[in-house]
């Protein structure tokens, strides 16, 4: 009796067991014939044949192939709509030694990402795309995708495509290979077993050459879609050879080593040094200004555009900063430069600061009514509320928070400019909380305000602010 | 006695779909659908018992990452090590 040995099974870039619904988790969720399977089976064996397995990040995007992190166990991120490319930059450029894959449709990459992939190409961004094309929308029900052939019929043509209408077939690979960064583009087929193995032969390239650190490579794959074509597996595997190689020529479109032309690389300075702070004297360093408030601070600023609610929050932030706290700040603002709503979160802490959002803050500063009445029901208890007005409504109440009524505006107004009512505030919420010294404040005006002139009314108005507070009953603060 | 052919092929017929692409790719046609419905509700593609080469292609045209194994003789060794030795002994 003959040993056998096993020469092709699941490779062991696959989960054993997939976890999606309870009844399936040993078979994908592709249809019967679909060319994602074949696809994903010739990645899987070179990321175990290249050993690559412990460094692949592999981008999903939004299609069928969504789920592609249910069956690879190597790193998995999934994308928004067309930005796999993207994401796979960002992967790349934070961790070089990952081998990143952007795995991408034809909707995905050739309508909603086009701008993506284009820009990718061209920044010759060692990444490898895999670029899944069968013609269609195929997860959402059988729409026209750019890729469709010309008189094929989809839902949205039901008469067939018309150039003078819905344009012609992208040709993704022949648009990219005019462009001078990717190393390499090549076209393949899964329309006969010959075909198949070409695409194998592709598909190692492409991963080996980004093994290698060469660029941006993409390989472009013909793929049937059974269930949308409405075809029998067989029959889309022959519609892929005799009407999509047609329009979509096989071939290798791009192969050559990109060297990138020396230029003048920007010097390696840290922020301090950009910003002319390293030869100063470290006042904002030395103990006595480093704040030894350890509480969290989480403040959110809210007012009309123009109130100065962005900038306030900015000045906090670089105050906590010179105070060598954990800082962030977060701007939220309409598409309205003026008279829309504005807010912003920042957070000061002692220790690193997870997510710069605030949902609860301990600190509200609300530059207007409209302000106070959407986000003090959002302060948590022991908080509290500086409202820029003489009086705050009668029918807001807020059980456990104190709302300073401080008329910042108006003390502004006084000084000579309603503009820098973001100011007092600032006086009047160190005042109130402590969480920074007013001197660091002074510190950062000075370093922010260019105009004499506004700087001597800024720190006037700081010191309003900080005034009025101490003016203020004992029992009212 | 009937010759040992070179390959085999051992199909899933819970992970196969039953879209017949490896059927149709068989160069020595030695794949056919079952007669009878899987739990799944398809007839999965089966191995008739004799003619693999153990070639491999209906393992690459087949989307499903595990449902095809593929098999081939392998080749007579050249040095067997004790352990194996002993085991083939005692067989």
């Amino acid at each position: 009796m003959a040993e056998y040995e096993v020469v092709h099974s699941k490779s062991p870039v696959f989960y054993p067991v997939y976890e999606r619904k309870a009844d399936l988790q040993h078979q994908t969720h592709y249809c019967p014939g679909c060319g994602h399977g074949v696809v994903h089976k010739l990645i899987a064996e070179t990321i175990a044949d290249l050993d690559l397995q412990d460094r692949t990040i592999f981008v999903s995007p939004v299609g069928c192939s969504v789920f592609a992190y249910y069956y690879f166990d190597v790193g998995n991120v999934q994308a928004a709509h067309g930005r796999a490319s993207a994401v796979a930059t960002a992967l790349k450029r934070a961790c070089p030694e990952s081998i990143v894959i952007a795995y991408q449709g034809d909707g995905d990459l050739a309508a909603i990402g086009t701008a993506e992939i284009v820009h990718a190409a061209n920044r010759g961004e060692p990444i490898t795309v895999f670029f899944i094309n069968n013609a269609i929308y195929g997860m959402t029900g059988g729409q026209m995708a750019p890729t469709t052939l010309v008189g094929q019929t989809t839902t949205t043509t039901p008469w067939g495509r018309r150039p003078e209408n819905e344009g012609f077939p992208l040709r993704v690979c022949e648009l990219l290979a005019t462009l001078e960064a990717p190393v390499y583009i090549e076209r393949v087929a899964l329309s006969d077993n010959k075909n198949i193995m070409k695409a194998r032969k592709a598909i190692r390239k492409a991963l080996e050459l980004q093994r290698d650190g060469a660029g941006f490579s993409l390989v472009e794959i013909l793929s049937p879609c059974p269930t949308i074509w409405k075809m029998t597996p067989t029959e889309a595997r022959d519609w892929v050879a005799e009407h999509m190689i047609r329009n979509f020529p096989l071939g290798v479109f791009r192969d050559r080593k990109v060297k990138m032309p020396e230029s003048s690389r920007p010097p390696r300075r840290t922020v301090a040094e950009v910003l002319g702070l390293a030869d100063a004297p470290a006042e904002a360093e030395t103990p006595a200004t480093r704040s030894a408030d350890a509480r969290e601070w989480k403040i959110k600023i809210a007012g009309f555009g123009g109130q100065g609610v962005l900038l306030l929050g900015q000045i906090l932030a670089e105050m906590g900063m010179r105070e060598g706290k954990e800082v962030s700040w977060l701007p939220s603002y309409g598409p309205e430069m003026r008279s829309g709503s504005a807010h912003c979160h920042v957070c000061l802490s002692s220790k690193r600061i997870g997510s710069p959002l605030i949902e609860h803050p301990n600190v509200l500063v609300a530059m207007n009514e409209i302000s106070l009445r959407k986000f003090a029901p959002s302060v948590v208890p022991g908080g509290m509320i500086l409202y820029n007005r003489r009086t705050v409504p009668a029918d807001v109440e807020i059980p456990n928070v104190r709302v300073f009524a401080i008329p910042a505006s108006e003390l502004a107004d006084q000084l000579g400019a309603a503009k820098v009512g973001n100011i007092v505030m600032l006086g009047a919420l160190l005042e109130l909380t402590g969480a920074l010294s007013s001197a660091t404040a002074e510190t950062v005006l000075q370093g922010t305000v260019k105009n004499s002139d506004l700087l001597a009314l800024d720190l006037q108005a700081l010191h309003a602010g900080r005034d009025y507070v101490r003016q203020l009953p004992l029992e009212a603060r | 006695m009937a010759i040992e052919p070179r390959g085999r092929v051992q199909i899933d017929p819970n992970e196969c779909k039953g879209c017949g692409l490896c059927i149709d790719a068989c160069p020595p046609r030695c794949l056919v659908f079952e007669a009878e419905l899987s739990p799944y509700g398809v007839h999965p593609a089966r191995y008739v018992g004799s003619g693999c080469t153990g070639c491999g292609i209906c393992f690459y045209v087949c989307p499903e990452p595990g449902a095809i194994t593929v098999y081939r003789v392998s080749p007579p060794p050249k040095v067997i090590s004790a352990t194996e030795a002993g085991r083939a002994a005692t067989l």
